[in-house]
C-alpha cells in the first residue's frame, strides 16, 4: 500500500508542478490572473508531496517489502537498518526520486521564504523551477518508476554492493544531491530575472545565500567523496579524474565562479549578463554530469547496465532546459543594460580575473571529460587522466591562486597598487622562500608540487590579511566566511602538494614475524587471522607500526570476501598522526606463503579534506552573515519607512509611499 | 589606471574572457592530443608500438598458463592475447584485482618499457555483466566502486 | 559583441549533436563466445544441490543434444526464465544447469520456488567453466550437440519468443 501512496503523491506533485508553471506564466501577462496567487502554495505543496513520496520509499526499504522490484533488486532482509535506508537511494530509480525531492523542496523553500524580489520575478522564477521539475517527474514516472511492483514477491532481496555498506557513503549521495539540485534555484532565478529583465543588485543578493547553501553541500559532498575513494578503493589516491568525479567538480567550479560574480553584482551592479550566464551554466553542469554518467556513453571501461532509452530521455531534457535557457539568454541578455564601470586594479578586476580563470578550468575539465566521446565518433578509443588534467589545469589554477592572495585586499571600483605594496611583498617573499627552502631540503622535487607548496604557504598567510587591523569581534561574519574559505583553499592545497611531493610507498611480500619499513616507520606483520562479519569473512592482518623505536600502533587491514553478493574488497587501515597518515593494504598470499603488503606514508594528506571542511565552513559563516545583515538592513528600512509615514501623517494627514516624500 | 568607459570596458572584458577561454581550448586540444591514453589491443601494440614510456592502455585476455609470480612475491608477469595469436608480455607490481584469473579479460594501464614488456601501473579485470540486474556482481573492486558511485551519486 | 551571446548556445548545440550521435550508435552489449563450434573443455563439477547430481564433460557425450544453462539463485532474470525452461523440459529437452557462485541452500530454495527443469546441476564457485566456455554473464544458455560441441549461445534470459529458436537449434544439432 505504501508504494502506491508514494506513487500517487508523485503524480500529484507532478500535476502541481504544471500548475506552478501555468500560474507563473499567466502572471507574467496579468498580475491579477486567478492562477497567479496559487504559484507559491503550489510550490510548497509540491515539496511536501515529493517529500512524502520519498518517505514512502524509505518505508518500503525499511520494512524490506520484497514485492517492490527496487527493494528486491537492491536490499536484503538481513542488512542493518541504516544500510537498508541508504539502499533506497543507492540505485538509479531511488536516486532520481531523491533528485526530484530535493528539487521540489528547494522550490518549496523559495516559495515559502523568499519575499525580497518583485512578485512578478518570483512567479517567473517559480514557473521556471516548476518547468524543470516537470521534466524530471516525467523521467521518473515514465521510465524509472521506483515503486514498481513485482508480479509476485521474491523470497529474498538481492543484497547491496558491500562497498555501499559504509556509513560515509550512506550520507554522501544525499549531500552531493543537495548541492547539484540546489543549483537549480540559481538556474530558476536566472531564468526568472531574464524573463522579467530584473537583473539588479537585489537579485544577486537574493540569489547568493541559495547558491552558497548549494555550494556548501557540494563542497562537503566532493570532500567526503574524495575521502571515501581514498580509504575505500585501497589505491592510496584521493582523486582519479574519473568522469564521475569530474561531473561533481564541474558544477562546483561554475558555482564558485557564480558566487564571486554575484558579489560583484550585489556590491557594484556590474557583470550582470555574466552572472546570469553562470547561474544557467552551474545547474546545466549538474544536468550534463547526470547525463554523462547515466546514459553510459562515457563508460568505455567502466561499462555497466545502461538503458539507452534513459540516456535519450535525459538528453531530451537537457536539450529543452539548457538549450531553452541559453536561447533565452542569447535573446535577452543583450537588453540587460550595462553595469557600472571599474578599473582593472580593483576588487572587481580581481574577481573578474578569478571568474575567467575558473571558467577556463571548467572548460578544460569539460573538454577532457568529453574528449573520449569525441574521438570515439572517429573510432579511436582513448582515456584522459592526470597527465592531461594536472598540468593543463595548473596553468590556470596557479595565476588564479596568485591573484587570490591580493584580490580581497583591494578596494572596490579603483585601487592604487602602492597601497597593497607591503602585503604583496610579504606574500611574494613567503612564496619564494618556501620554494627555495623546499628545493634545498627535499632536493629532487617536481615542479607542480613545489609550486603548490610555495603558493599554499603564501596564500595561507595572505588569506588572513583582510583581518589585519580589524577588531576581530566586530568583523562581519561574511568577511570571516571569505577568510576561512580562502584559508581552507590554502590548507587543502598544502595537503595535495605535500601528498604528491613526499609520499613514500612500499610494496612487499612478508611472512608473519617479518618487519618492513616505509619512510621512518618500521612495520611488523604479527600475524594473519580469519575474522567473520555479518555477511562477510576476511583475512585480517595484524600490523605493528613503530616510528623510530617508539610506541607500537596496531593496524588491521583486511581482505574481505562478501557472500551476498559474492565479492571481494580490500579494507585499508589508516593510522593518522598530526603530520600525516600511514596507509596499509593487504593483498593476496603469494605461492610461497608470504602475504602482499602495500604501505604508504603520506605526509600532511589529511589537510586535503580538512581544507575542504574549512571551505564549507566559510560558506556557512557567509550565509549566516549575509542573512543577518540583510535582516538588519530591512528592519532599518522598515523603521525609516514608518518614520516617513508618521511624518507624512503629521504634515498632510496623508499616508503614502515613503519614496514620494523624500 | 582610469576606469574604462562602460562600453569600452565591456569590450575589454569580453575580449579578455574570450582570449582566456580560447587559449584554454587550444591548450586543451593540444594537450589532449599528446596526453590522452590510447587503447591498444595486443596485435595493435605489436604492430605499431607506442612510444616507450607513454601512458596507454592495453586490453585483452590473460593467456592461459602465463601468470607467474616473481621472487619478490609482489610482481606478476603474464601474457595478454586477443583473437589473433599475438602475445604481449606484461609486468605488474601490486595487489591483483579479485577477478584477475587466467582466461579472463583485463585492461592494463601503464606504458611500454624499453625491453618490450608492458609495465602496468594498474589492472582492471574486465567482466561484463550487462544484463544481470545486480550489475555489481563479480566486478572488480574499482569498477564496482565507481559504479556504486555512478548509480548513487548520479551526477555524477 | 551581440554574437558572443550566442556562443554558449552554439557550443551546447555541438555537445547535443555529439551526444545524440553517440547515443544513436548501437553499442555492442554482449560478448559473444569464441568457443562456438568448438568442443567443451574437460571439467567435473560437484553437485550444487542436494536434489541433482553434479556435471562432467562425459554427461554431454551421450549422443543427444542438450541445453547447458548458466544461472544463479541470486539472479533475477533467472527467475524470469524459469517458466520457459520448464516449457523446454516439457518439450522433452534435457537441460543441464551450472550454478555460478552459489550456495546449496540458496539453490534448493530457488528450485523449490521456481521449479527444477534440470537433470543435473554443477556448482561453479569461481566461474571457471563459465569463463572457459566464453560466457561472461548470468544467465546464458548454450546448445551442446551429442558430441559435446558448443553449437549456439543464447545471452540473457530465455524469453517466451526464444523457445522456438532454441528448439530449432537443438533439432539442427541433432542432425
Amino acid at each position: 500500500m505504501s508504494a502506491e501512496l508514494g506513487l500517487a503523491a508523485l503524480w500529484m506533485a507532478a500535476a502541481l508542478a504544471f500548475l506552478q508553471l501555468a500560474g507563473g506564466a499567466l502572471a507574467q501577462r496579468d498580475a491579477e490572473a486567478p492562477l497567479a496567487a496559487l504559484v507559491r502554495p503550489a510550490a510548497m505543496l509540491q515539496g511536501l508531496l515529493a517529500l512524502f513520496s520519498f518517505a514512502m520509499l524509505l518505508w518500503v526499504f525499511a520494512t524490506t517489502d520484497l514485492s517492490v522490484k527496487l527493494v528486491a533488486s537492491n536490499s536484503h532482509s538481513m542488512k542493518p537498518m541504516i544500510f537498508k535506508l541508504s539502499g533506497a537511494w543507492g540505485n538509479h530509480e531511488g536516486s532520481m526520486l531523491l533528485w526530484v525531492t530535493v528539487m521540489a523542496l528547494a522550490g518549496a523553500l523559495i516559495g515559502w521564504l523568499e519575499k525580497r524580489l518583485p512578485e512578478k520575478t518570483m512567479q517567473a522564477t517559480l514557473a521556471a523551477q516548476g518547468f524543470v521539475a516537470i521534466g524530471f517527474y516525467a523521467f521518473l514516472l515514465l521510465s524509472s518508476n521506483p515503486f514498481e511492483r513485482l508480479p509476485m514477491p521474491v523470497a529474498e532481496g538481492n543484497g547491496l554492493n558491500p562497498l555501499l555498506q559504509d556509513i560515509g557513503l550512506a550520507f554522501h549521495p544525499p549531500t552531493l544531491y543537495m548541492g547539484y539540485v540546489g543549483l537549480s534555484v540559481a538556474f530558476s532565478f536566472a531564468v526568472g530575472a531574464l524573463l522579467t529583465r530584473q537583473v539588479t543588485p537585489e537579485f544577486a543578493r537574493v540569489m547568493r545565500p541559495w547558491v552558497l547553501g548549494a555550494w556548501v553541500f557540494l563542497t562537503l559532498g566532493i570532500t567526503a567523496g574524495s575521502y571515501w575513494a581514498y580509504y575505500e578503493l585501497g589505491w592510496g589516491g584521493w582523486w582519479f579524474w574519473d568522469p564521475v568525479e569530474n561531473a561533481s567538480l564541474m558544477p562546483w567550479l561554475a558555482a564558485t565562479a557564480l558566487l564571486h560574480s554575484a558579489s560583484v553584482l550585489a556590491a557594484r551592479d556590474a557583470l550582470r549578463a555574466w552572472t546570469i550566464m553562470l547561474g544557467v551554466v552551474a545547474f546545466s553542469m549538474s544536468m550534463v554530469g547526470t547525463f554523462l554518467v547515466r546514459s553510459g556513453i562515457l563508460t568505455s571501461v567502466h561499462a555497466f547496465a545502461v538503458d539507452p532509452e534513459r540516456g535519450t530521455f535525459i538528453l531530451a531534457l537537457l536539450a529543452v532546459y539548457i538549450g531553452g535557457a541559453l536561447l533565452l539568454f542569447a535573446l535577452r541578455a543583450g537588453s540587460v543594460s550595462e553595469g557600472r564601470r571599474f578599473a582593472a586594479m580593483s576588487r572587481e578586476g580581481a574577481l573578474v580575473f578569478n571568474n575567467v580563470m575558473l571558467s577556463a578550468i571548467l572548460g578544460i575539465v569539460l573538454l577532457g571529460t568529453l574528449y573520449p566521446l569525441l574521438t570515439e565518433a572517429f573510432g579511436v578509443r582513448v582515456s584522459v587522466g592526470p597527465p592531461y588534467f594536472n598540468p593543463v589545469g595548473a596553468i590556470f589554477t596557479i595565476p588564479m591562486l596568485l591573484v587570490m592572495t591580493i584580490g580581497p585586499l583591494l578596494r572596490w571600483r579603483e585601487d592604487n597598487a602602492e597601497r597593497v605594496r607591503v602585503p604583496v611583498a610579504i606574500t611574494t617573499a613567503l612564496i619564494v622562500t618556501t620554494a627555495l627552502f623546499v628545493m634545498l631540503a627535499a632536493g629532487n622535487i617536481s615542479l607542480l608540487p613545489l609550486l603548490g607548496l610555495a603558493i599554499a604557504v603564501g596564500l595561507a598567510v595572505a588569506s588572513l590579511m583582510p583581518l589585519r587591523g580589524r577588531n576581530l569581534l566586530r568583523t562581519p561574519l561574511s568577511t570571516w566566511g571569505m577568510v576561512v574559505a580562502h584559508f581552507g583553499i590554502a590548507v587543502s592545497l598544502l595537503g595535495m602538494a605535500s601528498e604528491s611531493a613526499f609520499t613514500e610507498e612500499r610494496l612487499v611480500a612478508v611472512a608473519p614475524g617479518d618487519t618492513t619499513e616505509v619512510a621512518d616507520w618500521q612495520i611488523e606483520l604479527e600475524g594473519i587471522d580469519p575474522v567473520a562479519g555479518p555477511n562477510w569473512t576476511a583475512m585480517e592482518a595484524r600490523l605493528l607500526a613503530r616510528r623510530g623505536g617508539g610506541e607500537p600502533h596496531e593496524l588491521r587491514p583486511e581482505a574481505r570476501s562478501f557472500w551476498a553478493p559474492v565479492q571481494q574488497t580490500t579494507e585499508s587501515a589508516l593510522l593518522t598522526r598530526w603530520d600525516g597518515q600511514l596507509y596499509a593494504v593487504i593483498g593476496d598470499q603469494a605461492p610461497d606463503g608470504r602475504w602482499q603488503l602495500r604501505l604508504w606514508w603520506k605526509p600532511l594528506v589529511t589537510l586535503i579534506w580538512l581544507g575542504g571542511l574549512l571551505i564549507a565552513l566559510g560558506g556557512v559563516l557567509s550565509i549566516i552573515g549575509r542573512l543577518a545583515s540583510d535582516i538588519r538592513r530591512r528592519s532599518a528600512d522598515r523603521r525609516e519607512a514608518d518614520e516617513h509615514d508618521d511624518l507624512a501623517q503629521i504634515r498632510g494627514g496623508r499616508s503614502g509611499p515613503a519614496g514620494e516624500l523624500v | 589606471m582610469n576606469a574604462f568607459k562602460p562600453k569600452h570596458q565591456r569590450l575589454v572584458l569580453v575580449s579578455l574572457a574570450l582570449i582566456a577561454i580560447i587559449a584554454a581550448g587550444l591548450l586543451a586540444a593540444w594537450a589532449l592530443r599528446t596526453q590522452a591514453d590510447y587503447f591498444y589491443l595486443p596485435n595493435e601494440m605489436v604492430e605499431e608500438p607506442p612510444e616507450v614510456g607513454r601512458a596507454v592502455r592495453l586490453g585483452g585476455m590473460v593467456a592461459k598458463g602465463s601468470v607467474q609470480t616473481m621472487a619478490d612475491g609482489v610482481t606478476v608477469a603474464f601474457m595478454v592475447t586477443d583473437q589473433t595469436e599475438v602475445r604481449m608480455p606484461v609486468r605488474y607490481s601490486g595487489i591483483l584485482p579479485d577477478l584477475f584469473v587466467e582466461g579472463s579479460g583485463v585492461v592494463a594501464e601503464g606504458s611500454l618499457g624499453a625491453d618490450g614488456v608492458f609495465v602496468a601501473d594498474n589492472l582492471l579485470a574486465k567482466h561484463d555483466e550487462n544484463y544481470v540486474p545486480r550489475e555489481l556482481q563479480e566486478m572488480d573492486q574499482h569498477r564496482a566502486a565507481k559504479m556504486a558511485e555512478e548509480t548513487t551519486v548520479g551526477l555524477e | 559583441m551581440r554574437w558572443t551571446l550566442w556562443a554558449p548556445l552554439l557550443l551546447f548545440a555541438f555537445f547535443l549533436g555529439l551526444a545524440g550521435y553517440q547515443l544513436s550508435q548501437p553499442k555492442e552489449q554482449f560478448i559473444h563466445s569464441t568457443m562456438i563450434g568448438k568442443p567443451l573443455p574437460a571439467f567435473n563439477l560437484e553437485p550444487a544441490s542436494s536434489t541433482r547430481p553434479g556435471v562432467s564433460l562425459a554427461d554431454f557425450k551421450d549422443g543427444k543434444p542438450k541445453l547447458l544453462n548458466i544461472w544463479a539463485s541470486w539472479c533475477l532474470p533467472c527467475i524470469a526464465e524459469a517458466p520457459q525452461l520448464e516449457a523446454l523440459k516439457e518439450a522433452g529437452v534435457e537441460i543441464i544447469g551450472v550454478a555460478i557462485r552459489d550456495r546449496p541452500e540458496d539453490v534448493d530454495r530457488f528450485l523449490e520456488m521456481h521449479g527444477n527443469p534440470y537433470t543435473r546441476i554443477g556448482a561453479d564457485d569461481i566461474s571457471a567453466i563459465q569463463l572457459e566456455i566464453g560466457s561472461s554473464g548470468v544467465p546464458e544458455t548454450f546448445v551442446i550437440d551429442g558430441q559435446g560441441i558448443i553449437r549456439h549461445q543464447h545471452i540473457g534470459d530465455v524469453r517466451a519468443g526464444d523457445v522456438p529458436e532454441l528448439l530449432a537449434r537443438l533439432q539442427e544439432a541433432a542432425q
